[in-house]
């Protein structure tokens, strides 16, 4: 008797990469993420490009899986070639390759199935800016500003303080820089060499990659137990005023 | 009984290596092939060849990696007959992914696949599970490989020469075989460069001695320096 093979599903991520954060600022997108790529606990690889930029106008971010990561590229690169046989002078923007996007991620994740990876799209189109986020189970929307996984937590909150339409480039580096500080801290699958890429009008630049310095010199850190010493037998706890100030290059 | 955690990556009974060095790569690998406990063969050979110009290390699954390897072995033979010139270390690498990322749901195979071809000189891909595939100046696989992270972050450099290459990954595989149960027996290695191919055979005796190891004998007897037994 032939025995029907279970359709296939994807249950879990092998080797993943950690966050992606991205904004617009005054002449298109800015997208930041590390090169991390992480194996289990293991900080396995350390120089994958996470960042990609698509056709002429759109820059792409993956996080998750880098296989399915590597797949979807494949896509991507198939259908901006199509685009490109038709010569018929128009080109697919941001906002068409999100929303194909979307359609593949829905679909594998209707069938079991899903590419796990949470994607930021970034572009400039005809002087428009789009910038805009799918989920593994196909949750899409659009945003000024966008992240996935822990820069949900870490990094948004920051871009809603202090994210304004007006930045110059300079400034929406040094505030991606300062979410990309924050996840170094704080997030255990983050390495410190990240790539910054744009897109504005005139292309899309992969910038080379960085390190970011960090900051540990509270006294609070290189004496963590002051305050709390113990007298004879009895614990005394003084108060302790600690100053707190941020850190930017 | 402890329940096994399905979702943590699987660390594969092997060490291998795979490392450029100006002209060409060096491959290594461990010997042992364990079922549970039992070691199954303790003389493996875990370097196989794809074309005579591309090798690919295997760990985890035995038959994985052997049934990946004859497939793209056969493939890249059509390949090359159609191409009418050897394929390139890409080609192989990214034949191997193609198979390894479609039945990613089926497979439990880490590989590592090494070669020279005229174009781009020496190469080295990492094709772990998942079916993710990465360019690397070096490569470490396996379980053994967890014991090697430190030490090749400290000991590789870059621009070595085949000898020092060679020494390296020989240095390497010993010290993961020295703390790796599923790692052991020989140590193999597989030099590929525009001349050729070379295969060399390092049994223990011929690899250094690392911490609270001791010199191999034959007998406690030659070293209490008693006169040996009659052999009648």
């Amino acid at each position: 008797m032939d025995t029907v093979t279970e359709s296939q599903r994807t249950l879990y991520p092998y080797v993943t990469g950690s966050s992606v954060v991205a904004i617009k600022y005054k002449d298109g997108i800015l997208m930041a993420a590390d090169m991390g790529g992480s194996y289990g606990s293991t900080l396995r690889y350390k120089s994958v490009e996470r960042l990609k930029p698509i056709g002429k106008h759109s820059l792409l971010g993956a996080s998750g899986e880098i296989s399915d990561f590597q797949e979807i590229m494949r896509y991507l690169d198939e259908l901006i070639l199509i685009d490109n046989m038709w010569d018929d002078g128009n080109s697919l923007g941001p906002k068409e390759v999100h929303n194909y996007l979307t359609r593949v991620m829905y679909n594998r994740r209707n069938k079991f199935n899903p590419l796990w990876n949470s994607l930021v799209l970034g572009g400039v189109k005809k002087g428009q800016k789009y910038l805009g986020t799918v989920s593994m189970i196909g949750v899409n929307y659009e945003d000024n500003h966008v992240a996935t996984g822990l820069g949900n937590h870490l990094a948004r909150p920051i871009l809603r303080d202090e994210w304004n339409e007006n930045l110059t480039f300079e400034e929406g580096v040094k505030l991606l820089e300062k979410c990309m500080r924050v996840l170094l801290y704080r997030d255990r699958s983050a390495v410190n060499k990240i790539q910054i890429s744009k897109i504005t009008e005139e292309g899309a630049t992969v910038y080379p990659p960085f390190s970011l310095k960090t900051y540990w010199e509270f006294s609070a850190f290189k004496n963590p137990t002051v305050g709390a010493e113990v007298h004879g037998s009895l614990l005394v706890v003084n108060e302790m005023k600690q100053n707190f100030t941020w850190i930017s290059a | 009984m402890d329940k096994v955690d399905f979702n943590a990556p699987h660390s594969m009974g092997t060490t291998i290596i795979g490392v450029t060095y100006n002209g060409g790569v060096v491959l290594g690998a461990d010997s042992r092939t364990s079922t549970g406990v039992y070691v199954a063969n303790r003389a493996s050979d875990k370097i196989t060849q794809l074309t005579d110009n591309v090798y690919v290390c295997r760990s985890g699954s035995a038959a994985d990696s052997q049934v990946v390897s004859d497939y793209v072995r056969y493939f890249l033979h059509q390949h090359t007959i159609q191409l009418g010139q050897p394929a390139t270390v890409k080609v192989a690498a990214n034949l191997v992914r193609l198979l390894a990322y479609n039945n990613k749901n089926n497979l439990q195979t880490g590989l590592i696949v090494g070669g020279w071809d005229k174009y781009e000189g020496g190469q080295i891909y990492g094709v772990p599970l998942g079916g993710t595939i990465v360019q690397q100046p070096f490569a470490i696989g396996g379980s053994g490989s967890s014991y090697l992270y430190g030490f090749f972050d400290q000991a590789w450099k870059d621009g070595m020469t085949k000898d020092e290459a060679e020494d390296l990954v020989k240095k390497a595989v010993s010290l993961a075989i020295a703390r790796d149960g599923a790692s052991g027996g020989v140590v193999r290695t597989v030099i590929i460069n525009s001349e050729g191919v070379t295969r060399n055979f390092y049994p223990g005796d011929q690899l250094p001695i690392w911490h609270d190891e001791l010199e191999a004998h034959n007998s406690l007897l030659d070293i209490l320096g008693a006169p040996e037994p009659m052999n009648i």
